[in-house]
């Protein structure tokens, strides 16, 4: 019974901010309906029995990436952001309506027909066990199994900060004088 | 009512579609990037689901992963969109035709 309630008062608070986000005019409006939406998943989340995701979520995603947002809306002032919205287009909106609803007819036509889409067959590795915390399951699968994914992402990481300190560097003089020529001539 | 894993499927695939619906109809980057990372949730919602579900960890791994991308993909794009506004104040979505080669 608690749990229905805790998920149907947590999936009304994703999908809320989720429209949020996609209907909202201020940037940071929709910026702020995103951490209601990730925090609506971090209780999904510990309903789930995945507490440290769900602790990682709001540290990670609602302390970083979000102030990351809000971050580079004040840089580049409330108004500019604003006014990088124009309307959509036609076409865009055909196109938008006809995802959502190829979605949703997808996912009718699952609802419908899928009983149980579980296989029954026992998992073949890294099964979950009630005795151990699921802190140290999650370090065990990261740090053993996947331990030169894990390594790899580092390197991702890497490449993400050096490409956006050059992203973020300001033109040189000589880049500029550069840039100054005619547009689509080096095209 | 039980809830089942297949409810928070249903809301992973609900946030996904909206997170899609918006990343078409809107034009600001910003809030295009914030639809990309709410699709990412939907997702990670359903790996989450499915660990559970298949009592696997691994699902809750590939999780981590999803993040990791996430974080690397928002600093590139938030940076492309900085340095594109600093060339042309006026650029919007439309204008980053301009990044092709």
């Amino acid at each position: 019974m608690v749990d229905t309630i805790v998920f149907i008062i947590a999936a009304i608070i994703c999908l809320s901010g989720a429209f949020g986000v996609i209907l909202v005019k201020n940037p940071v409006h929709a910026a702020l309906m995103l951490v209601m939406t990730l925090f609506g998943i971090a209780v999904q989340f510990v309903a789930l029995e995945a507490h440290f995701l769900a602790a990682v979520q709001v540290i990670v995603y609602a302390g970083a990436i979000v102030v990351l947002f809000l971050f580079v809306i004040m840089l580049l002032g409330i108004d500019v952001s604003q006014k990088l919205d124009i309307g959509a287009m036609k076409s865009q909106k055909i196109a938008a309506f006809g995802f959502a609803g190829a979605g949703l007819a997808i996912l009718g036509f699952l609802i419908n027909r899928v009983d149980n889409a579980a296989t029954g067959r026992p998992p073949v590795g890294g099964a979950i066990n009630d005795q151990t915390a699921n802190v140290s399951q999650l370090a065990g699968s990261l740090f053993d199994d996947y331990v030169y994914a894990f390594e790899l992402t580092s390197v991702l990481l890497v490449i993400a900060v050096i490409g956006a300190v050059v992203l973020a560097r300001k033109p040189t003089q000589a880049q500029l004088e550069a840039g100054a020529e005619p547009e689509g001539s080096d095209a | 009512m039980e809830v089942t894993e297949s409810w928070y499927l249903v809301l992973g695939a609900l946030l996904f579609i909206i997170g899609g619906t918006g990343l078409l109809i809107r034009r600001n980057p910003l809030v295009m990037l914030m639809c990309v990372e709410l699709m990412l949730n939907g997702v990670n919602l359903t790996f989450v689901a499915f660990s559970r579900m298949y009592s696997d960890i691994r699902g809750q791994t590939v999780v981590f992963f999803v993040l990791v991308v996430a974080a690397a993909e928002v600093v590139v794009g938030l940076g492309l969109v900085v340095a594109i506004l600093r060339r042309q104040p006026e650029a919007t979505a439309d204008d980053l035709n301009v990044l092709k080669g």
